[in-house]
């Protein structure tokens, strides 16, 4: 009889230790994204016809951002300028980063460079590529002899 | 800019885990912004990276000397495209701080642009420092 009045604190233990291991592994696979490969990080939206790609580019205004696309590389370049100092500023806590910055992509197909579209929109770049018609597959019909 | 710092660029957002306390209601993941903070002797100026978000979606909140930025995101998906290779993932923000001087309440300022949010947190009076000028006998 005494055991059975210690037992469930225990139990309550367990459900505790098994919930917190739970959420540990919950929260590890939740992690569907990769680790960036350089500043700014991209995500990559693809279809038949070509690409769009968004980037994250908090605090960089429109004018500080180049893009270059040739045949089928994608490069978007640019600079993020720290704040302006005022005069008795003292910094308590600096996590933003700030300078030049470069980032080249290669993509699967030839660009059409007359059709790329870019949008910064809350500190998010979005860029549309066009998919070239010469580097469309073609369909040949096979004719009967 | 030196390579080392560029790789200092590349550090991924951090997620806030939520606790037995408090959980959350909406489904998508919640990080914590990265804040610069300064002081000056006027204002508190508090920086904060939220890309995806505009002005609509952030309620900032000072309660007790606690400063708490929440900022939802709401991405539009590329229609009609498949997500191939994602390093970033939108979603929501949130971030607490204890502010240790008194504020000025009525006179804080937010402002939101290209995903940036700059508040200044003007110093009430009585946390101003007073420069006593020192006078020659």
């Amino acid at each position: 009889m005494y055991r059975r009045y210690r037992l469930p604190s225990m139990w309550r233990d367990m459900d505790q230790l098994q919930q917190e291991m739970n959420r540990l592994i919950e929260s590890s696979l939740r992690s569907r994204t990769l680790r960036p490969l350089g500043f700014p990080a991209i995500n990559v939206w693809t279809s038949d016809d070509g690409q769009v790609i968004t980037a994250e580019l908090p605090g960089v205004s429109a004018d500080d951002i180049d893009i270059e696309v040739t045949a089928d590389t994608l490069t978007i370049s640019g600079e993020r300028n720290p704040d302006q100092f005022e005069r008795d500023m003292q910094p308590h806590r600096r996590e933003r980063k700030f300078g030049e910055f470069s980032r080249t992509i290669q993509l699967p197909f030839i660009v059409d460079t007359d059709k790329v579209d870019a949008v910064l929109r809350d500190g998010i770049l979005e860029i549309s590529l066009t998919r070239a018609e010469v580097d469309k597959p073609k369909k040949i019909a096979a004719q009967s002899a | 800019m030196a390579k080392s710092e560029e790789k200092a660029m590349e550090v991924p957002e951090q997620e806030l885990v939520p606790t037995e306390e408090m959980e959350r209601t909406r489904e998508r993941r919640c990080f914590i912004p990265k804040t610069d903070i300064y002081e000056t002797e006027e204002d508190i100026v508090v920086v904060a990276d939220l890309p995806g978000v505009d002005q609509n979606s952030i309620d900032i909140t000072l309660e007790k000397n606690i400063l708490t930025i929440a900022a939802f995101g709401n991405p539009t998906l590329p229609e009609g495209f498949n997500l191939l290779y994602a390093e970033y993932e939108p979603g929501d923000y949130q971030r607490s701080f204890r502010i240790t001087s008194d504020i000025e309440h009525d006179e804080i300022e937010a402002m939101v642009s290209n995903g940036e949010l700059r508040l200044r947190l003007p110093k009430a009076d009585s946390a101003k420092v007073k420069k006593i000028p020192v006078k020659t006998g």
